[in-house]
């Protein structure tokens, strides 16, 4: 089996609720997806199953090639789950910390992978640097987030969790949140699920998107696949002799030469607006939350 | 390299590295000192006053009885409370998101504990030394007691204090009933006064719990001989206090794991994120 995960009709009820009602997907090596969904839709119960820290109700998992729930130390080693620190090892140094913990990873370095992350390199990786003898009590809230995400990866996982890595982020925050991740899947195969409610983030991270609504993936593509796929239509926007014209076309292509072939040079101020990721989810949570079943698949790998 | 050792050598040094920042945390280190002093006031208090029938000082019996308390304090309180306050901030999930890293964290605990009761019982009892008269402490004897009560009295308390802070869900609802338990615990294990002077079902549910012993033996390896008089049976009861202290380990070591394994099963993200919203909203 090639894919790194491998989730195939994963359910979970807690009591009479329902919260996972049969998701399917697969991940390969390298790839990051996005688990994208309004609040309640079921991500963190998801991703914690695929971390191994929650059971399952049904269904087959598997990740790195094996069962979660079963998987032992070997298997915990190649993954790697941000957490979001809170008051914990508040009295440790940056540096003190990740070299502790990277020292569990040691046993299990391979012949390709050097385990753990050299501690110094990891803390510029982060940027971090500047702090690295400080007290975790002691950084700001973009600089711990930087710190968990060192931690998650502080043992070259080839899988990388993370759940609503950004949730109370500063716009900044977010930004260097993003460029570590970037840097991350730049210099290594690192395969990184994610789950957020933040469009504009999915639409950054996202090789690809998996929508997750009441408990059911309803869309499975990239953002720009998605948006295409869901709204064929685009807003074509002018001016002619002064006077300005909005119009909603299918092809939009085929509509701006028209209206040159027309008008000629007296078509000014031209916009074509896309639909964007942001109209598709909409579009498709509005249509999944009043029950129309519609699943939509952009692409199949 | 073998990950077991590799997590148990990890969790050696985590365990020092905890123990120093104890020690250089103004907060933690002044808790310390201050129950430390609250003992030694109660002490000084208590010197000139005999120990009923005898013509031993009160306030040296009270001071080797609460090097056997130190052990059960930090042992089971301060080993519970970590273990609650951890699990809530999240170091425990951290623990267990890496390979080993449970097995890293307990030992950690362990030797940080124990290496508060040390720091604790060798403070108390030095200087605990310049105030009172009357301590045997001139025998290797007195010594080898001491170490091994010591020893056998943190093996007794530490699963004990591990089990306890699985069981309740925030350090809110922990640090109150413990610190009751311990109180009333004391007060019926000879600790502040003999035990013999209780009313008879007391001394036995005394008995019962492992502070009466680590009192009893702290006693025995520190007093001189003479002064068994007071306890029950007119003896130190060596067997009985290795037997009574043995038994709580094994209890303990039986019951730590299982309920230690239970618990960590159950930790994941959003259960942090909740308590932190909890307390978050306090």
């Amino acid at each position: 089996m090639d894919d790194v995960l491998d989730v195939r009709d994963l359910r979970m009820r807690y009591g009479k609720t329902d919260v996972l009602n049969g998701v399917s997907f697969a991940a390969h090596c390298g790839e990051v997806l996005v688990l994208l969904g309004p609040n309640g839709a079921g991500k963190t119960t998801t991703i914690e199953i695929l971390e191994g820290f929650r059971m399952r109700s049904a269904g087959e998992v598997s990740v790195l090639g094996a069962d979660p729930a079963r998987a032992g130390e070997a298997w915990r080693a190649r993954t790697g789950v941000v957490l979001q620190s809170w008051r914990d090892h508040a009295k440790w140094q940056v540096r003190e910390l990740l070299a502790h913990l990277g020292r569990y990873y040691a046993p299990y370095s391979t012949p390709s992978v050097t385990r753990p992350w050299d501690v110094d390199d990891l803390i510029e990786t982060v940027g971090l640097t500047p702090h690295a003898r400080q007290r975790v009590r002691s950084l700001s809230g973009g600089q711990r987030r930087r710190l968990d995400v060192a931690i998650g990866i502080v043992g070259r996982p080839e899988l990388l969790f993370l759940d609503e890595p950004t949730a109370g982020f500063d716009p900044e925050a977010r930004r260097d949140f993003h460029d570590v991740v970037h840097r991350l899947t730049d210099r290594q195969q690192t395969t990184i699920l994610l789950t957020t409610h933040d469009l504009d983030e999915a639409e950054r991270l996202a090789d690809r998107i998996l929508i997750l609504v009441g408990g059911t993936i309803i869309a499975d593509g990239s953002a720009d696949e998605l948006a295409r796929a869901m709204s064929g239509q685009s807003e074509v926007r002018w001016s002619r002799d002064g006077q300005r014209f909005v119009h909603a076309a299918e092809d939009a292509t085929a509509f701006v030469r028209e209206l040159f072939r027309q008008y000629g040079e007296s078509v000014e101020d031209l916009e074509v607006r896309r639909a964007s990721l942001e109209d598709a989810y909409m579009a498709l949570v509005r249509q999944a939350e009043h029950g129309v079943p519609r699943k939509l698949t952009a692409v199949v790998a | 390299m073998n990950p077991t050792l590799v997590a148990a050598r990890a969790g050696l040094s985590r365990g020092w590295i905890e123990f120093r920042q104890t020690l250089t945390t103004p907060g933690d280190l002044i808790a310390i000192l201050l129950m430390t002093g609250g003992f030694l006031a109660a002490i000084i208090w208590t010197r000139y006053t005999h120990v009923p029938g005898t013509h031993f000082s009160l306030g040296t019996t009270m001071l080797v009885s609460v090097l056997g308390l130190n052990v059960v304090v930090y042992g089971v309180i301060t080993m519970g409370d970590l273990l609650v306050t951890e699990r809530e901030d999240g170091t425990l999930l951290r623990a267990k998101a890496i390979p080993n890293g449970m097995l890293g964290y307990l030992l950690g605990k362990v030797i940080n504990i124990s290496g508060q009761v040390a720091f604790a019982v060798a403070i108390t009892l030095v200087t605990g030394a310049f105030l009172v008269a009357g301590l045997a402490i001139g025998s290797p004897g007195s010594w080898l007691t001491l170490a091994w009560v010591l020893g056998l009295g943190l093996l007794a308390t530490l699963p004990l204090g591990a089990v306890l802070g699985s069981l309740f869900s925030s350090q809110r609802s922990a640090g109150g009933p413990m610190l009751l338990l311990l109180g009333g615990l004391a007060a019926i294990s000879g600790i502040f006064y003999p035990i013999t002077h209780l009313p008879v079902f007391l001394q036995w549910t005394g008995q019962v719990f492992p502070l009466y012993w680590l009192g009893l033996g702290m006693r025995s390896a520190l007093l001189p001989n003479a002064v068994a008089a007071v306890e029950i049976g007119h003896s130190w009861r060596h067997l009985a206090t290795f037997g009574v202290l043995s038994a709580w380990a094994i209890a303990g070591l039986v019951l730590a794991p299982v309920v230690l394994r239970r618990m960590a099963r159950r930790e994941s993200g959003s259960d942090v994120a909740a308590r932190r919203e909890k307390a978050m909203r306090r």
